[in-house]
């Protein structure tokens, strides 16, 4: 059985910039697979590539089998993508715009899918309004539809939530988690990690075209994420906690990084030979922000 | 509905939505030219004997009507889908270069045949105008509109920007088309001028549509198809060969 969607050795240039750098994946079916990183990861440009709207330099991308150069037909109705510009054909309705979606990849009578999409997205009573006529909220409903229209077992989406408001946000994560149960692999960028880290098992973190991390949520969080200890204390100097990063802030407010819950009791230890008053405490599990900070490079 | 059949009801039902602009404006600028050609030349012009000028210069309008909008259909359409990005929306299926390449320009020659109609409708209220070859005329229009709309396919897959386009449109598609004898024929220019016209593919289309209606040409009228299918079929290899490649529009 091949995998949902296999990427092998991509590379991709334009001009000077090295925009993908030898870049593998295998992503199984079933997954929701989160692809992070900063901007101009290159996580659009592989997208594109596995969407067939960029060539790759040399490598490969496949999705379920079928080569995305090749075997492009049948690559292509496997797969659906969301954009992640909030692009739309201002000549036509929100009905027409799917229908034609629709007919591009040969599916003729297709109008009970259709308004079912619809209804799972809110869109039934703006079926016959001009997208002109819509709120980016709604329009970005409409690009997910479309994404969907000829049911791929593979959807991809490139930052489904930018600039869209909570309420939106969550029903469509509810709509990606109730697609994932019904057989589809997900691909998902986004920026909100806590996202990520909610949707995602698993994960590949990009940086300059680079894959720097790809693994398990979960071991991506025991690897590369410490705890955060955040005290209140009163009466006297913090001590120096030797290896341990500290950062005092006003209000006898200290913020330490820490390895593993081991080091807990010889910090509180140094504190009480220090004389110093515990007020509050408390302590921050693992979080992808900081797997993702740390990986990237970039400090918070 | 094959991905063919849906772009190609795509295209039309986009430039049928706006028909007012894109059908009905093209008729009224033509029928502008028209009157006031007709009424300035009239009296002192006389092209072929027994014809008046604008009985003349009918074919001509209507031919350069077709042309201009047969390019600005796929041009424009084109233009818009990549500037405003939904260009996506046809790249993503699987439609194949051939299909895509076919879908517009057969929407471009609608298009065209649609206005070249509605402009001969307009103008029959006027004038009595003869018909001796309408397949030669309806040959050269189809023909035309095809050629125009795959120069506005290139065009719309070179441009970046809509000042790009318009600069092919002022700069190159204009300047062919008014030099191309829509009001004057070919045989009142000096011959330095006469001998250019000749390097223009515009004026072979013009010269065999207007054959269609007298019956008569600045030259025969087979050579103006060859040389009008010679050019369409060397543009469609230049274009199909583009969109395979995927040449700005598939990175």
């Amino acid at each position: 059985m091949p995998p949902a969607l296999r990427i092998e050795h991509v590379s991709k240039r334009f001009g000077g910039l090295q925009a993908l750098d030898d870049v593998s994946l295998e992503i199984a079916e079933g997954e929701i697979f989160g692809l992070l990183g900063p901007n101009g990861a290159g996580k659009t440009t592989l997208i594109s590539i596995i969407a067939g709207l960029a060539r790759a330099d040399t490598g490969s991308v496949s999705i379920l089998g079928a080569d995305v150069v090749r075997d492009y037909r049948v690559a292509r109705r496997r797969l659906g993508v969301v954009p992640q510009e909030l692009v739309f054909d201002p000549f036509f309705t929100v009905r027409e715009a799917l229908r034609f979606q629709s007919g591009y990849f040969g599916l003729g009578e297709n109008a009970a899918w259709i308004d079912e999409i619809m209804h799972h997205l809110d869109l039934t009573s703006k079926a016959d309004v001009n997208m002109r006529a819509l709120s980016g909220g709604m329009k970005r409903r409409v690009l997910v539809a479309q994404a969907l229209v000829h049911k791929p077992p593979v959807i991809v989406l490139d930052e489904p939530t930018a600039g869209v408001d909570v309420a939106l946000r969550q029903g469509l994560w509810a709509f990606v988690q109730r697609l994932n149960r019904d057989g589809h692999t997900i691909v998902l960028t986004t920026h909100y990690l806590e996202e990520a880290e909610m949707l995602c098992a698993r994960i590949a973190m990009l940086k300059s075209g680079r894959v720097v991390a790809l693994d398990s949520t979960k071991n991506l969080l025991a690897r590369f994420s410490g705890l955060t200890l955040r005290l209140g204390v009163a009466g006297g100097e913090p001590p120096d906690f030797g290896t341990i990063q500290c950062v005092s802030q006003p209000g006898g407010r200290l913020e330490l990084q820490l390895d593993s819950h081991a080091q807990i009791e010889p910090v509180l230890a140094r504190l009480r030979e220090a004389g110093v008053q515990l007020r509050e405490f408390e302590v921050s599990p693992p979080d992808l922000e900081q797997v993702f900070l740390r990986l990237t490079g970039h400090q918070a | 509905m094959t991905p063919f059949l849906t772009l190609l009801s795509k295209e039309l039902l986009r430039f049928w939505k706006v028909a007012f602009q894109t059908v009905a404006a093209p008729v009224l600028t033509a029928l502008l030219y028209l009157v006031i050609f007709a009424q300035a030349l009239e009296a002192h012009v006389q092209v072929y004997p027994g014809i008046g000028y604008t009985v003349f210069l009918i074919p001509g309008l209507v031919m350069m009507s077709v042309l201009q909008n047969a390019f600005a259909n796929s041009s424009s359409s084109l233009i818009q889908s990549k500037v405003t990005g939904n260009i996506v929306f046809v790249l993503l299926p699987p439609i194949s270069y051939v299909e895509f390449f076919s879908a517009y320009v057969i929407a471009s020659i609608v298009r065209g045949l649609s206005v070249g109609i509605g402009v001969l409708a307009v103008t029959w209220w006027f004038v009595d105008l003869p018909v001796k070859q309408p397949l030669w005329a309806l040959s050269f229009a189809i023909l035309g509109a095809g050629l125009l709309g795959t120069l506005g396919l290139i065009a719309g897959i070179w441009a970046d920007k809509f000042d790009q386009l318009a600069a092919f449109q002022n700069f190159i598609i204009m300047p062919l088309t008014f030099l191309s004898g829509v009001f004057y024929s070919m045989q009142t220019l000096p011959s330095f001028w006469q001998t250019l016209s000749h390097f223009n593919p515009f004026f072979y289309m013009i010269d065999g549509f207007r054959y269609g209606f007298f019956g008569v040409s600045d030259v025969p009228v087979l050579h103006s198809l060859s040389v009008v299918a010679g050019a369409l079929i060397v543009l469609c290899l230049f274009t199909l060969r583009l969109l395979s490649t995927g040449y700005k529009l598939r990175y």
